[in-house]
């Protein structure tokens, strides 16, 4: 059980159960939906931009616990971010949950520090960045994305 | 299905777990425990000798030298087709087609016969629990010719609803393409009563074979259809081969599928002269270890008794159903009264990709996700489920092991 409680640290149960910012943004300026056919998590993450700001965020749809409280988490962690530091935190994400080394700081890895357990299960990873790669393909002005 | 309940001593379990070497390795620390039986099977010491035989001994291209190894390795191989023919009751070896697997079955009927006969403002009949192998196939062709694909489709319990595929039967009916057993569902489909029905509008049926190789003693000939298609892994063969049956007369009609070596007569830059029935389906140098190896399977499967294997798994069937109902917040998709070994369920408030994870740990492999049955899911308006699949070398303590795995999950998930 030693491995589950890693992966499933209190964070992900609690952020599954009560997904943060679980609804849709009438005032999005960009709304992409995020799809993982191989298990079949469907996610949609809505953006509020101004200027280079990210001023809010929000994300509906439906999947497995690691995807939707990665969701949950990555919503509270780039609200009012510049879109500059949402693509770095993309990359610290990114490295934290493949097991790659990274220079962050538990402290700074924050509620993200969670999903480290993650990298030792290999076939969790897409969960785990299905939203992160949504998030990042609305920035870059695309409208669905694909981890499969 | 109709068989008598196994004997211990006609049936034992623990022997037969002995002939599967994977059996006796553990995963994550734990034994494993493999449910995972409607994916692929695991393969007995007699399918993997006889591989390693073949390509130790006896490995040579068939059906072309002169040369004592390429006469042993062309009987090996043209063998199975009478091992075949017996298994389902074929009339011909020349109506045993080898090929890669069931897709590659479908799509060689729906490329050779369907380009042929099928034509814009016919209609094309599927099931709603097929998998998409069995859907995507007859889409392109329907986007080929212009045809029209209809769906019949399906109740609560996952059965079909024969009433509905009768009033989408018509003269206009060219194809009629069902699972013998559903992948995700385990129902098993009345595939005679289906394809008598289809017949008498003078549509051919296809019946994908994959889930019902494994489980029920197949008679082409009684059930009547046209098409049968199945893969060896999933009869505990290798992965790579598969046998595509058709009735003599349509396969004889039929333009070959790719063309290539071993399927012609003489070849001139003029005018090439096909080769006869099965060869003409049969383009390149097949999977010869791949095709041995199917009759290995098959041979093994008879020496056990397809009614008893059967037998032990509709009583592995009722004790999982029985202890999964007891999990209170479990509830099984699928309850035809008619089924094969498996057990698609869904958890509340847990989603089937975190059970999977879950039991994984415990050493018990299941299948989670959609099954390859997408538009089934959408039906019963679940984006996944979890799967347990069961074959011949399970046994009710793996049953226990699973329901003790979910219990963690359960635990996990508060």
């Amino acid at each position: 059980m030693s491995d589950l409680r890693e992966l499933y640290q209190q964070v992900i149960l609690d952020h599954n159960k009560n997904p943060r910012n679980f609804r849709e943004l009438p005032e999005a300026t960009k709304k992409v939906e995020g799809y993982n056919p191989l298990c079949g998590d469907h996610y949609t993450i809505y953006l509020d931009v101004d200027g280079d700001t990210i001023r809010d965020v929000g994300f509906t749809g439906s999947g497995c616990a690691i995807s939707k409280s990665s969701a949950s988490v990555m919503t509270q962690t780039i609200k009012g971010k510049s879109k500059e530091e949402a693509e770095r935190l993309f990359n610290v994400f990114h490295k934290l949950v493949t097991g790659e080394p990274g220079d962050t700081s538990t402290a700074e890895l924050g509620r993200l520090a969670a999903f480290s357990g993650v990298s030792e299960f290999p076939a969790r990873v897409k969960c785990a960045t299905l939203a992160w790669h949504t998030m990042r393909g609305a920035l870059e002005g695309k409208e669905v994305i694909s981890t499969e | 299905m109709t068989a008598l309940a196994p004997s211990p001593v006609m049936y034992d379990v623990e022997r037969i777990r002995r002939d599967f070497p994977i059996l006796s390795r553990s995963v994550h620390g734990k034994p494993l425990v493999y449910l995972d039986n409607a994916a692929t099977t695991q393969k007995p010491n007699a399918v993997i000798d006889r591989i390693v035989r073949y390509y130790r001994e006896e490995n040579a291209n068939v059906h072309r030298g002169v040369h004592y190894l390429s006469e042993i390795a062309t009987n090996a191989y043209e063998s199975v087709r009478t091992t075949v023919k017996k298994t389902i009751n074929a009339r011909s070896e020349k109506e045993i087609v080898f090929t890669g697997g069931t897709t590659e079955g479908i799509n060689l009927v729906a490329y050779a016969w369907g380009r042929k006969n099928v034509a814009a403002g016919d209609e094309i009949i599927i099931s709603a629990i097929e998998h998409h192998s069995d859907i995507v196939p007859w889409q392109m062709l329907c986007q080929a010719t212009g045809a029209t694909l209809r769906i019949i489709p399906v109740s609560d319990a996952g059965e079909l609803l024969l009433d509905e595929y009768a009033k989408l039967l018509s003269s206009r009916t060219k194809l009629v393409a069902v699972g013998h057993a559903s992948n995700a569902l385990g129902t098993i489909n009345p595939v005679k009563q289906i394809t008598e029905m289809a017949r008498a509008h003078g549509a051919i049926v296809v019946i994908d074979g994959a889930q019902g190789i494994p489980h029920l003693r197949i008679d082409v000939q009684d059930i009547d259809c046209d098409f049968y298609t199945f893969s060896a892994h999933k009869v505990y063969g290798p992965t790579g081969s598969g046998v595509l049956y058709g009735k003599e007369a349509l396969l004889e009609a039929m333009p070959p599928y790719e063309g290539g070596g071993d399927m012609i007569l003489s070849v001139s830059f003029e005018k090439t002269t096909y080769n006869a029935l099965p060869y003409k389906f049969e383009a390149g140098t097949p999977d010869i270890a791949g095709v041995i190896a199917m009759g290995a399977a098959l041979d093994y499967v008879a020496s056990i008794g397809v009614e008893n294997i059967a037998a032990h798994e509709h009583d592995l069937l009722l004790y999982a159903t029985a202890r999964l109902q007891e999990i209170d917040r479990l509830r099984i998709i699928g309850t035809a009264a008619h089924k094969a070994a498996v057990i698609s369920f869904v958890l509340e408030g847990v989603h089937p990709h975190d059970i999977g994870t879950i039991l994984d740990q415990e050493g018990i492999a299941i299948r989670t996700g959609h099954h390859c049955a997408q538009p089934l899911m959408l039906r019963y308006n679940i984006p996944a489920t979890g799967r347990a699949s069961f074959a011949m070398y399970n046994t009710r303590e793996e049953v226990d092991a699973l329901v003790a795995g979910i219990g963690k999950v359960l635990e996990v998930f508060g």
